[in-house]
């Protein structure tokens, strides 16, 4: 069976100005930004032809250098220089391994992790920010504009914190994400596993610090995850780490100090990354005055060495095998995704455990940016006549705390995502107007053994007797894979107020305060960046609007019709305008005016799938 | 009560009829009719063409109230199908539509040998892990699929041929696939997965 990837037709021009979209590979090791040019994904290079950009972030002395003017100063600066940000989204400082604790200066606290830098205290998903905004600047400066839609890529095996990290990151950044997506899935869209290649996949992506396993049944333009599993802290960054404690113990080495310790780390990985085609590399290098290195790495020993490690990876397989009720011969093809899956010693791993050699026909490092941006061009409306479908799981059990410590379970993992479960609650003193759920994820019994999510409190309970109130909380996993809760009593129909506490993350507040300390630093006027933001989110809903006139009029009634058209006459003269806020309440106002349309037009497409006409004769939005 | 499946869709279009209607239940929801024994092929292509049809990503640049809406009945057509699709859980839902609660301990409550019989079979399914006895825990799980096929066939027959005696011969049958499926973790912890 060849897979091919997906080879749009020489489309027409369309008849609306198409909308800048981007797919953007936030990665461990390298970050990447790819969009759809002429109906082909390709990725963006710099100025000087280079594709990558090493997620690297150095805190300089009068500026903040990102990529490969970061990587270069990473031995000198360590302490100011940020590299493998992604370790540490979504986490705590308890979830920092021993031997990466000197690599930075971490501030001790609870909850999110912080790093002492010359620039101030800053956590990962500043970090990762600083990085998306150099893929920013560099689609905007590519596509002639602002990026109007972007899909930020995750690794499967991500948590609640971790996503949610990520897209408070890209929000940071001043980047429109209108989905996170999952690499795996990613990869598979770039594959082009179409309508020609039915039947089941893996993916096996391993990055520089994450690995994902997932497996895909594709069937008539349905992508269908069935299962996904994997280790959200092990990569490619790992096998140099193993490297370079051999080289110590090998050169019989002193303790080394964090620059010389930098250099060893880099040495490890060009070692590496030669074994790919070599059978033996070179480690040579002047660490210190006591601290020479001249030692050669085989391929075997390299091998040996990292034997564990690719074990660490072939567990998950077993497992995501199981959730989907499968072996390995039922798996048609392996797609190998990820830097890391150029060395030698996992195609054999990965071959002997599925029985085949693995698809490697796309470039690793690059194919889930492609995938990414093949999505963004969909989602941003450019390709109404693609006429395929996502359907992604939820990749870790989501649960609530209840008496004695343990996790109730509330979605398991590997559900189809979006995702809505309710749960009914009572109150369990007389007059208790508050109450709190501390949610979990993970697939253990007990609270301690699972990840703190956050604490959501529920405010604004009417006053009864205990017991009385029959409080449905509803939990909700979007298509992102992010949860939200909203709660009601149900006797009274009072809508309890939702106040989240991460325990691993940013709360609301903290974004928006970051932002304006980001316009402010970055001499940026943060007012006429708002407003740029405001409209593109105003063009947007007008677009949309406009566009279901054109094709769903008829279901309106008269009173509904002139409600939209009103709407839609306060917005447009405020589009040109300067006054944000009152663009934002016309664009709220025209939200509220089209959500009966929006339900009809929804029913009416549902009405005619079920009376089973064909979907591709329904009207696009 | 019971739905008489198939006819409904095109009855109610156009007004309201969609996903989100509550009144719908999830066999209506895919067009088949209400029965224990569904056409698989139908039910996938049903969910397929739905999820199309209302998936967020083909609202991804639409307002908040189509998002919302979009959401909401993509997560409605995601739990009718996870429902339908898994036997025990279809046989659980037929019984919930009419009125019965399958898990209800009043007149369903699994008898004191059946338990027993099963708690020796996890005992010795423990036994034959800690022996390293492969063969003998692969021969007990067989065993308890065996029984669990055979509830099952029973319960496909008394659930379409509208008897309420199903019930308790769907809790034995949940009770058993879960034991299968226990058993077949152990197994791959054993075998070191």
């Amino acid at each position: 069976m060849t897979l091919f990837r997906i080879s749009e037709p020489d489309a027409a021009p369309l008849p609306h100005a198409t909308r800048r979209a981007v797919g953007i590979d936030l990665g461990t090791t390298n970050s990447l930004v790819a969009t759809v040019r002429d109906g082909s994904a390709v990725v963006l290079p710099d100025a000087a032809g280079r594709r990558l950009v090493p997620s690297v972030v150095r805190y300089g002395e009068r500026a903040v250098d990102v990529g490969h003017g970061a990587l270069a100063h990473a031995a000198e600066d360590p302490h100011n220089t940020i590299a493998s940000a992604k370790r540490l989204m979504g986490r705590g400082l308890d979830d920092v391994p021993d031997e990466r604790r000197d690599a930075y200066r971490f501030i001790a606290g609870e909850g999110i992790v912080r790093i002492a830098t010359r620039d101030g205290a800053k956590t990962p998903v500043e970090v990762s920010a600083e990085i998306l905004k150099e893929l920013r600047i560099r689609a905007e400066a590519a596509l002639g504009g602002p990026v109007e839609a972007a899909v930020v890529t995750v690794p499967a095996y991500f948590d609640d914190a971790q996503r949610q990290a990520t897209k408070d990151a890209a929000t940071l950044a001043g980047l429109p994400v209108l989905r996170l997506l999952n690499e795996p899935t990613a990869a598979a869209v770039a594959y082009g596993l179409d309508n020609a290649a039915e039947g089941t996949y893996a993916v096996y992506d391993l990055g520089g610090g994450t690995f994902d396993i997932s497996i895909l049944r594709l069937t008539r333009g349905v992508f269908e995850v069935l299962a996904t599993n994997g280790d959200s802290a092990l990569g490619g960054d790992d096998f140099d780490h193993r490297v370079f404690c051999w080289a110590l113990e090998a050169a019989n080495l002193p303790p080394l100090s964090p620059p010389a310790a930098r250099s060893l780390m880099a040495k490890a990985r060009e070692a590496k990354e030669m074994l790919t085609l070599h059978d033996a590399a070179p480690l040579v290098a002047v660490l210190a005055d006591d601290a020479r290195l001249d030692l050669t790495l085989t391929a075997q020993t390299f091998a040996d060495i990292t034997r564990t490690l690719v074990a660490k990876t072939l567990a998950p397989v077993g497992r995501a095998l199981r959730d989907a009720k499968l072996t390995p011969a039922d798996i048609k093809g392996v797609v190998l995704v990820g830097g890391a899956t150029r060395m030698p010693q996992i195609r054999r791993a990965v071959g002997e455990f599925f029985g085949q050699a693995p698809l490697t026909n796309l470039d690793p490092d690059e194919v889930v940016a492609l995938g990414a941006a093949i999505q963004a061009n969909k989602l941003a409306g450019n390709r109404e006549s693609d006429d395929w479908l996502l359907l992604d799981v939820i990749p870790l059990s989501l649960g609530i705390e209840t008496m004695g410590g343990l996790v109730e379970k509330i979605v398991p993992r590997n559900s189809t995502i979006p995702v809505v479960r309710a749960q009914e609650f009572t109150t369990f003193k007389d007059g208790q107007t508050a109450m709190a759920l501390h949610v979990l994820q993970g697939e253990r019994e007990k609270v301690a053994d699972c990840r703190s999510l956050a604490r959501f409190e529920l405010r604004g309970i009417p006053p009864m007797t205990a017991g009385a109130a029959r409080i449905r909380v509803s939990f909700d996993v979007d298509a992102d894979g992010l949860l939200s809760v909203s709660a009601r009593e149900q006797t009274t129909g009072v809508e309890a107020s939702v106040v989240v506490k991460p325990s691993y993350g940013l709360t609301d507040a903290e974004i928006a305060r970051m932002l304006e300390d980001s316009f402010a630093h970055a001499a940026d006027d943060a007012s006429a960046r708002a407003l740029a933001e405001t409209r593109v989110e105003a063009e947007r809903i007008v677009a949309a609007t406009e566009s279901a006139l054109a094709s769903d009029a008829a279901l309106l009634q008269a009173d509904e019709r002139d409600a939209i058209d009103r709407a839609l006459n306060e917005i447009r003269p405020r589009i040109a305008g300067d006054d944000r806020a009152a663009l934002a309440a016309a664009v709220a106002a025209l939200n509220a005016a089209t959500e009966g349309f929006a339900a009809k037009r929804m029913d009416r497409g549902v009405a005619r799938t079920l009376t089973g006409k064909r979907i591709d004769a329904l009207d696009s939005p | 009560m019971v739905g008489n499946g198939g006819t409904a869709a095109t009855d109610r279009v156009p007004a309201l009829a969609g996903t989100l209607d509550v009144s719908r239940d999830h066999f209506e929801l895919f067009g088949l009719p209400a029965h224990f024994r569904v056409d698989a092929a139908a039910l996938e292509r049903a969910y397929r063409d739905l999820q199309r049809a209302v998936h967020p990503d083909r609202f991804a640049g639409a307002g908040d109230a189509q998002k919302r809406l979009a959401l909401q009945a993509s997560a409605r057509a995601n739990e009718a199908y996870r429902t339908l699709r898994d036997p025990v859980a279809r046989a659980e839902y037929l019984l919930s539509l009419r009125g019965l609660d399958a898990a209800a301990d009043t007149d369903t409550r699994l008898s004191v040998a059946f338990l027993t019989r099963q708690l020796e079979r996890r005992e010795a399914a423990d036994e034959a892990s800690d022996a390293h006895d492969a063969r003998a825990l692969a021969a007990l799980i067989d065993d308890v699929r065996r029984e669990a096929d055979a509830i099952g066939a029973e319960v496909a027959r008394l659930l379409d041929g509208g008897d309420r005696e199903a019930r308790p011969r769907v809790r034995e049958w949940r009770f058993l696939v879960k034991l299968a499926d226990g058993l077949d973790a152990l197994r791959a912890t054993q075998a070191g997965q």
